[in-house]
This record gives structure tokens, sequence and C-alpha cells, in this order.
């Protein structure tokens, strides 16, 4: 069965025609060609497919298009201002936070989840007081990040470019 | 039949489109149920999505309690100011959970009733009875290492991979649904079943029942809760073992003990074996040990994990022991 949906990704009306049983992920790669999230797994356990959906942090793996008709999607193309870079961004080339770059989209994506999600006071598992105020330490971020996996290993300069990210 | 998609336009309407089709299923967040449609677990032909049903509030009840509906996200459910200042417990085992955009997505219902781990279910090249009823249990003589030391059968030895469910039990916490015959609540420690001699059975709920809210009773003031879970990386990994303990002492003496553990059954496991030597007992190190000891006593351990006797019992010990200290 297909399903008539409609998305905002990155700005942009895209009007499209899926099978029902299509993944957002696939939708966007394969429907209209929003390629920054990657699939890593296609089962939820690397976050290269992350992006934001009504500004917050989701994998796009295990969701079907036709449940998001009239969601608002940011992949990681959609981030910059014009030709300046969003500071997170910024951040990842500043502190050489990538390798190959595959997981790059998505931990990108995760780490402005992480920043917004910080900032309106959302604990974390490591957080101490639940109800305090939030301060991104090092663990903090390293916990926050855990569903983002980098097969290159730049985890100790993610959480530098995250560190940046945060000011 | 072909493929067919629908959405609830609400909670009634989703029941009667889920009645009488054997093949259908809710869909919410998606995140286990679209992944068994990849793996092939699990082949509905109706998916009704109730992901934007009206039951995405978590409110306060006249008595102090609180209502979370079944589409609250897990994220939202953690981060609400009222489950961080009153049940720790809740807001700890929801944020050990999966990973910040998965708990973005995933519902209150569907981790309720997320099915097992167990690696021979996820394969369908394997024997499961769970699966497949009647064509045995690979993992018994196989690899166990996260399966049950609780209440398993010579049919099927998994474990409940939830840890919200886990808090949730320690909470005793009452499931509404809504089904084909109206309304009914069920307490949460008796919607999972024990495998018995039908694993494939998970819950006692049918396919047509829907969860529309989970209520949490009031805490008595002085109450004390949390949670504690071992897993074999820091993050972003399934329990071993973990416990969510709700405890209240005064004067030195327990008053109230409620103690659930995750990882060791096919349900959260309930510990009333625990609880009845520490109601009335001294808030002691040796009491704590002697209780868990007392549940533990019914353990029967497999091959492959064994050491979770010795880890369970270290760890309730160790949140007993922390919620007594604390003077807050
Ligand atoms: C990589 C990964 C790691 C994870 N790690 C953890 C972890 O450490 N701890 C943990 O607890 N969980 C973990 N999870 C599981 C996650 O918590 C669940 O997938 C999630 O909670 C399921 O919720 P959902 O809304 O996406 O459910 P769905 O996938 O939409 O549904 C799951 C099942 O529930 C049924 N259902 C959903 N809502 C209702 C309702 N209201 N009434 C009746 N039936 C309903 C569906 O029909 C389906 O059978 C992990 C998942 C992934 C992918
Ligand atoms: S433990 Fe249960 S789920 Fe796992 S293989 Fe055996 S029957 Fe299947
Ligand atoms: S591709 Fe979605 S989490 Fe790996
Ligand atoms: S930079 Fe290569 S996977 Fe992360």
């Amino acid at each position: 069965m297909d399903g008539e949906i409609e998305l905002r990704v990155d700005g942009r009306r895209r009007r499209l025609r899926v099978d029902t049983r299509t993944t957002l992920l696939d939708a966007l790669r394969d429907g209209i060609g929003a390629n920054a999230p990657k699939k890593g797994c296609d089962h939820g356990q690397c976050g290269a497919c992350t992006v934001l959906l009504d500004g917050r942090r989701a994998i796009t793996c295990l969701t079907f298009a036709v449940a998001h008709d009239g969601t608002e999607v940011t992949t990681a193309e959609g981030l910059a201002d014009g030709e300046r870079l969003h500071p997170v961004q910024e951040a990842f080339l500043e502190r050489d936070a990538l390798q190959c770059g595959f997981c790059t989209p998505g931990q990108v994506c995760s780490a402005i989840g992480v920043l917004d999600e910080a900032a309106a006071g959302h604990p974390s598992v490591v957080t101490e007081d639940l109800t305090g105020p939030v301060e991104l330490t090092d663990d903090e971020i390293r916990e926050r990040m855990s569903g983002n996996l980098c097969r290159c290993g730049a985890y100790v300069a993610i959480v530098d470019a995250v560190r940046d990210g945060a000011r | 039949m072909p493929f067919d998609y629908r959405r609830a336009p609400d909670p009634e309407g989703a029941v009667a489109a889920a009645t009488g089709w054997p093949g259908v299923a809710f869909l919410a967040g998606g995140t286990n149920l679209v992944d068994h449609m990849k793996l092939g677990l699990a082949a509905p032909d109706v998916l009704v999505d109730i992901s934007r049903l009206p039951l995405d509030t978590v409110a306060e009840l006249p008595d102090g309690g609180l209502r979370i509906g079944a589409t609250v996200r897990n994220a939202d459910l953690a981060a609400h100011p009222v489950v961080r200042r009153d049940y720790p417990v809740l807001a700890r085992a929801l944020l050990s959970g999966a990973s910040g955009q998965i708990r973005n997505l995933a519902t209150t219902g569907g981790n309720l009733l997320q099915r097992t781990r167990c690696v021979y279910f996820q394969d369908l090249t394997t024997p499961c009875n769970k699966r497949e009823p009647g064509t045995g249990c690979s993992a018994i003589g196989g690899y166990t290492r996260h399966h049950a030391i609780l209440g398993a059968s010579a049919h099927c030895v998994a474990t409940h991979p939830s840890d919200m469910a886990v808090a949730m039990a320690a909470l005793d916490a009452q499931v509404a649904v809504l089904g084909p015959a109206g309304r009914r609540v069920v307490p949460l420690v008796e919607l999972h079943r024990l495998p018995g001699e039908e694993p494939h059975r998970d819950t006692v709920l049918s396919p047509s029942d829907l969860i529309t809210s989970v209520d949490l009773p009031p805490l008595p003031p002085g109450t004390r809760s949390q949670y504690r879970k071992v897993r074999d990386r820091a993050s972003f990994a399934f329990a071993l073992v973990s416990v969510a303990a709700v405890l209240r002492v005064e004067d030195g003496v327990v008053r109230d003990a409620r103690i659930a553990l995750g990882g060791v059954a096919h349900k959260p496991w309930r510990a009333r074996r625990a609880e009845d030597v520490l109601l009335g007992s001294p808030a002691d190190e040796e009491v704590f040990r002697r209780a868990i000891d007392a549940e533990l006593a019914g353990a029967a351990p497999l091959e492959g994990n064994g050491f979770k006797v010795p880890l369970t019992r270290n760890l309730a010990v160790s949140a007993l022991r922390e919620l007594s200290r604390e003077e807050r």
C-alpha cells in the first residue's frame, strides 16, 4: 500500500508517494535524495541516521515515513545558514572530530540535540542531581552521545567538539 | 491480503480497527516493531498507527499520583519535573535505556511491550519456542549470558529487556487497558507473564488491547528510590541485571520496601520474599543481605549466567545501603 506524505526537509517542502513500509531514512535518501543521514546498521544501534524531527534528535531507520507526515526534518545538510556553518559543525572541523566522516552527519545532529536538552535542564543517567541545572562535563557528553558510534574512533575529538559547541 | 496502514482517530477507533484482525499490530514509536518487521520476526498485515493519539500527556492525579499517557515519549517522561523530583527510580531507569535519539521516539506503551533481546529469538535460523511454538529453545544449553535465573521454564529462559518496566513494577504502577470489551486495569506486575508452557505469550494482553495510560500511586513522604543497572558497557546497552528499589526508613526501621529486579526473569521480578524480610527490620547491611538472599534462594542459574546471582545480590544490597544512608 502506498501513502502520500508531505515533509519539510531542510527548509524545502517535499511531497512524496511512499510504500507505507518505507522507513523515514529510506524516504529521505532514496525518495528525495537527502543523503546526509547515513544507513549504518539499519537497526537503531549506531546513530548514523540521526536527524532532527521538529527540532528533536531522532533515529530514522526504525520509524516509517508515513508516520511523520507534516514533520519538519532537519538533516546535517540543512544546519548551515547559507555559507555559514552551524557552530557545532565548526567545532567538529576545528577539533578534527572525524576521519572517514560517515558517522559525522548523525554525530552533529545528535550533538545539537544534546546541547538543547542540556540547556532545557534535562538530566542524563550520570547527572547526580536530577532536579538541578545541567553542567556538560565530559562524562555527561560521553553518556549523552553514546547512541552515536564511530567506526574510526574519533570519540576523543568528538567530546572536545561537543564541549566547544556548548560555549 | 495487501499490507495496510491506518492512523487511528482516537483510542476507541484504534481498538475497533484492531478488533477481529489476527495480523494487526499497533504502531507507536516503531523502535521495536519496525526492527522486528525488518528481522522477519513480525509480519503484521495491518498497522494501526497510535503515535498521534491524544495520550501524550503526564497529569498529576488528585491523590498525588501521576497518570502517564501511553504515547508519552520516554525522553519526555524522564525529563518531567514531577518524575525527576518524586520518582527518581523511574527517571533513572528511563535514562539508562537505549539512547537519546531513541528515547525521543520510544513511548510508554511500546516500552512495556518491547520483546526479549534473546539472540536466538531474533535469529530466524534457530529454533525458538517464543517465535515458533514447539520448535524448542536454543538458549538452553547455548549462550545464556543474558538469560533468566528466576521463574524460567523448560520451554523458555528469556528475560524481559525493559528498564522502565522494572521501575514501574517497584512503584506498584497500574496499567489502563482499552479492549474490545471495554476498559480494565492491570497491575503492572501482572502485565507480563512467566514463560511456562506458552512462552510465545509475553503478556496477558490480546492483540486488540490498547494500553492507554499507566498510573503511579503517590509515595508517602520520606520515601526514597533508586535504579541501578549493570551492563557490558558503560552506556547504550541492555541490562545484565538491574535493581529498582523504593525504601522508607523511620528511626532506623524499614517501614516500606519495594524491590524489583530486571534482567533476571521473563518479567520485571518483584522481590516479595526480600520485602517480607525487610519490613519492620532494622535498616542495616546484615538485614539487606538476608533479604536478598531469601529472594535468590529460588534462583536456578543456567550454565552461562551463574554470575547473575552474586551480581544481583551485590547490586541490591548496595542500592539499599545507599537509600538507607542518604538523608535528604
Ligand atoms: C539499539 C537499541 C537499544 C535499546 N536499549 C534499551 C535499553 O537499554 N533499555 C530498554 O529498556 N530499552 C531499550 N531499547 C528498547 C526501546 O526502549 C524500545 O524499542 C521502545 O521503548 C519501544 O517503544 P516504541 O514506542 O518504539 O514501540 P513500538 O516499536 O512502536 O511497539 C512495540 C510493541 O508494543 C506494541 N504497542 C506499542 N504501544 C502500544 C499500546 N499503547 N498499546 C498496546 N500495544 C502497544 C506494538 O504493537 C509493538 O508490539 C533499545 C532499543 C534499541 C533499538
Ligand atoms: S530463551 Fe525463549 S526466546 Fe530465547 S530461544 Fe529459548 S524459547 Fe526462544
Ligand atoms: S542506521 Fe539508524 S541507528 Fe544505525
Ligand atoms: S569518522 Fe569514520 S565512522 Fe566516525
